[in-house]
Formats: C-alpha cells, structure tokens, sequence
C-alpha cells in the first residue's frame, strides 16, 4: 500500500506543491475564477491573462493539498502560452487520466504525475478542481464553483 | 399515560461493576466491524465523532424486529402491529430513562441530532421567538447548531449573538456568557462537547446560568450523549438533542428531549399522519406530545435499535465509558506531542479535553495526512468537521481528527502516533 502512496505522493507532486510556480496575483489578468472543494477545504482563484486566443501569462494563489496546489501549479506551465481551444480538450484528457489512470490522448509528460490519484477516489477532487476552474474562468462565470 | 422513568443514572455510577476499569480489549469482541483489516493493516478506528461503529446487541435487535415483530405502529389492532407499537414505546420509554426525562412522552424520535435541532428551532420558535428578540449561541457550534437558527431568526425578525471561543485551548469565554444572557436572548443553544476542539463545556453551569434570566436552553449532546452519563433534570436544560448513530445505535435516528410544558405550546413541525387529533377538510387538531412531532410512519426499526443501544451502553456504564475516555485522550495528548511540528487544538488536558482531539501538521495539508494514514489502517477525518466558522477563527482552513470511544486502546493511540511520525517523514515536515 506503500507503492500507492509512492505513486499518488511523486516527487515532481510534493515539489510543485512545496514551491508552486505562477503562485500569486495577476494584475494584467483578463480572466479569472474561484473555485472550491467544500469536502476538504480547498480554495483556489486562477487567473488568466488572454491576447489574441492564447494564454499569455497564467497565475493562481489559495490553499489546498498538496494534491491540489500540486495540480494547480503544473496547470500554469502546461497552459502558457497554449492556445485557449485547446484547454478543454486537456481537461477532459486530465479527467481521464485521474479517474482511470491513463488519458486517450497524449498528455503533455509532467501531467502523468497525476496517473496515480486514480487509486483514491477521494483525491480525485482535488486533482482536478484548478482544471474546473480554468474553465470557468475561460467562461467568464463569476460565482465560485465547487466540486461538489 | 406518564411513566415515572426510574433515576438510572445515579444507579449507573453506584453500581459495583462501574468501578473497575474498562476493558476495550474484551469490549472489541462485540464489535465485529473493528476485527478487519484495511490495505492490510489491521483497521484502527478512530472517527468515532463522525459515526460509532455498532454492537451485535444493536445489529440483532434490528434483525430481530424485522424477522418478528414488523408492522406499522399505533393504529393496527392486530398482534403484530400491537408487537410493533410495544417495541416502538418501549424504546421511547428506554431512551428518556436514558437520559432521565420525567416521562417518555419527553422523547420525541428524530432522523438525528440535526434534525431534532431543527424541529425545536422551527417549532419553538414560531411560537416564542419575535422581532428584536435574540438567540444566543457560540462560536463552536457545529452547522447544525447554527444554520437552523440562522434561518429561525430570519422568519421571526431575530438576531443571533455568539459567545466568543477564547484561547489556544478553545473554551468558552464565561464572563461574556453572564454579559450576554440577558435580554432580548430568548435562547442559549450550545453544543455540550465540541466535535472540532474536543472541548467538553460546563454545561450544567451554562444551563443554569440561563434558568436564573428566565432564558430557555438547548443541549446539542450529539459528541457527549453515548459518552459521559447525562441526566437532563441534573443538567437543568429545556431540550436535548442526540444522534443514534454517535452512541452505538443505527443511523437513521435520533431524538429531542423536551420538556412537556414547552412540547404542549409548541406547534407542531411536520404534519400529516400519525400527528392528528380530528380532521375536517379545513382543519385539523393535534394528538399529544410526542406523537404530536412525529408525522408519518417513523422510523421503528431505527428506534428499536437505539433502545438497544443505550441498554448496551447502561449495561457497560457511561461512568466507566468516560473514565476509559478520559485515560485514553490524556494518554494520546502526551505522546501526541513527541510528532514535531504537529499543532494540537482544544484544552491541553483531559477533561476539559473529551476523546475528539484535533491537530494539523504546520506544513503539511490535512486531507494529506488523512489519506497517507489510512494506507496505514488508522481512519481519521480531516477538513472543517462542519464547523467553518471555527476554523477560519483557528486560522486553519482543515484540521485532520481522531475521535475515540468505549472500544480504542492505548495500543490504537500508539498506532496513530506512529503512523503520523511516518507521514511527517514522508513528506519531509
């Protein structure tokens, strides 16, 4: 049970959530949103700053687990500079990945970290909560949302 | 029909057998769900606050009911209905001898604590609570104890005051509880035993502080009700409430403890069957208490095993139950404190520290201690314990928590210690 543990808690995980990039406010942001895990106290708002159809600089601050601080912060460097179309399709490729383990289709590499938090359903929440809110904050949507 | 409830209470405490200590080892063995492994570790259980685990005294009860005595209550004039209404009454009749009710119409059966809260919030207050009158209430409650007080005060006009949580031990603020019992405070409603802090309050000094300003009193028991023995005549409250499922008993059930005089002048709070006097198409008139706060088919199963519960637990003893408690949390407290960097919550001894203890690492989240522990068999429940407005006071956004009862051993509480120095090391803290 040890492995699982190993496996959920990687390195490169305790790393982004001891020091998690972007981590802070966005004054030039064009696009922000909170989001919340009401179960375990959770709390993030994500902000993204769009020009021309992609994201320009992207930042986020709050309190979580290390899972969700983790997940947040190596969201930031997966979306720099990415084109806005294509987050949708990564937040549905991080949903497979953390509910079942392994995405469809390719994910960037740093984001296979994430392939062990589907032993434990109860962290899959937190894996992906900063996914649900960079839509939300795509979407403009002004009430915070929760994964509940 | 008023039965004299017997004073069991003060029977309990003079007893022979409540004077040797308990022994959880012998205990365990009437509990089958504690002898399983978890990840392939022996289960440690210790979130007793949120859910006890239940007696086979409890489990057969309920089987026993549904294999015999099943009907629906107090209207079937055939034998087995008759069987049913008996078992039903008599565990109304067990429960107030329980908690030493004047008589077993001072029960009313509930799904839980919550909403026994809530039937004396709506019902209570629809009849005495006004505009500009207050409810007073404390910065420990858990949302039960608040959110349906929020929404009485805002039908009726009302505010409602707290009572400061002071302190790194987390006690009430006493000089504050005499400024604020006075008018226009209608209503002290507070919990006994904090499910966050572990805080065991004064509550028969609380109560009575009250009675002497004419304020009516509510007792939330759900963390001291299967832990400490209770006696509302003792404690001097006006209502109690508990969950079956925090004592031993099924989910499912709970009760409020009221007294008569106020049940007589309180409306009723749900209706339909079951509640009625007489019934015309354009009104109706209601049977006595209890029967009159009970509408529908209720929850006789659920009933006839929280009878079978507080039995288990007078036959046990709630003097030797806290007293094991007690010893077991000062015990936990001790060795808790050789994990570096863990902050401990609520009173620094036992009592005023009941068997719920609070902590959380400086540097490492709660639900990551939770999930890290449990690979290691020990279950513990971390995140605001439905108590939010305490935790942003902490400054904490979660704690992780582990709660004890009548069947946790020294052994467990080394089990914990040790699995949280593993997860200190693991995450480097």
């Amino acid at each position: 049970m040890l492995d699982d543990l190993n496996d959920l808690y990687q390195q490169v995980i305790l790393d982004h959530s001891r020091n998690p990039r972007h981590f802070g406010k966005l004054p030039e942001a064009t696009h922000s949103a909170q989001g919340r895990n009401p179960l375990c106290g959770d709390e993030l708002t994500l902000y993204l700053k769009i020009n021309d159809g992609r994201v320009e600089a992207v930042s986020f601050e709050g309190s979580g687990c290390a899972i969700s601080r983790a997940s947040a912060s190596l969201l930031t460097e997966t979306l720099q500079g990415r084109p806005v179309e294509e987050v949708r399709g990564l937040f549905e490729e991080m949903h497979k990945l953390v509910t079942h383990g392994r995405s469809e289709k390719p994910l960037p590499e740093k984001l296979a970290v994430f392939a062990g938090v589907h032993k434990f359903p109860s962290r899959v929440k937190c894996a992906i909560l900063p996914w649900h809110t960079a839509l939300a904050a795509l979407d403009n949507r002004k009430e915070p949302i929760t994964t509940e | 029909m008023r039965e004299q409830a017997t004073k069991r209470g003060s029977e309990e405490q003079t007893n022979k057998a409540a004077a040797e200590a308990l022994r959880p080892e012998a205990i365990r063995k009437d509990f089958p769900a504690l002898g399983q492994t978890v990840h392939g570790r022996p289960l440690v259980y210790l979130d007793n606050a949120a859910t006890t685990q239940r007696p086979l005294a409890v489990i057969e009860a309920i089987r026993g009911f549904y294999l015999r005595d099943n009907a629906n209550v107090h209207r079937g004039s055939y034998d087995l209905s008759h069987r049913a209404t008996e078992a039903y009454e008599a565990a109304r009749a067990r429960t107030a001898r329980f908690l030493n009710a004047a008589e077993p119409a001072e029960i009313i059966f509930t799904r839980n604590a919550t909403e026994a809260i809530n039937l004396a919030a709506f019902s209570w207050s629809e009849r005495f609570l006004g505009p500009g009158d207050a409810i007073l209430l404390t910065e420990m409650e858990h949302h039960s104890n608040l959110v349906p007080w929020q929404m009485a005060a805002r039908r009726a006009g009302a505010r409602l005051l707290f009572v400061p949580v002071t302190g790194p031990e987390g006690l009430l603020d006493m000089d504050r509880v005499q400024a604020l019992l006075r008018p226009p405070v209608k209503l002290f409603a507070f919990t006994h035993v904090s499910n966050a802090l572990g805080t065991i309050n004064p509550a028969a000094e609380l109560c009575r502080l009250a009675r002497q300003r004419g304020i009516v009193t509510l007792v939330d028991a759900a963390q001291s009700a299967g832990h400490m023995p209770l006696d509302v005549r003792e404690l001097g409250c006006d209502f109690l409430a508990l969950s079956g499922h925090k004592l031993c008993g099924p989910t499912g059930i709970g009760a409020l403890y009221a007294k008569r005089e106020l049940l007589e002048a309180m409306p009723p709070w749900q209706t339909g069957g079951e509640m009625i006097d007489q019934v015309t198409l354009d009104q109706s008139s209601w049977a006595p208490p209890p029967h009159k706060f009970e509408a529908g088919t209720p929850n006789i199963a659920g009933a006839v095993g929280l009878g079978a519960a507080v039995d288990y637990l007078e036959r046990i003893g709630r003097e030797r139950v806290f007293r094991h408690e007690l010893e077991l949390t000062a015990y936990a407290l001790d060795r808790l404190k050789e994990v570096k960097g863990l902050r401990l919550f609520g009173p620094k001894t036992a009592p005023p520290h009941a068997g719920a203890i609070s902590f959380c690492f400086e540097t490492i989240h709660a639900h990551d201690v939770v999930t890290f522990v449990d690979r290691l068999g020990v279950a513990l429940r971390g995140g605001h314990h439905c108590a939010q407005p305490l935790m942003r006071k902490l400054g904490v956004p979660a704690t992780a928590r582990a709660s004890f009862y009548l069947y946790n051993t020294r052994q467990e509480a080394d089990a914990l210690v040790e699995a949280l120095q593993e997860t200190r090391r693991f995450f480097g803290a």
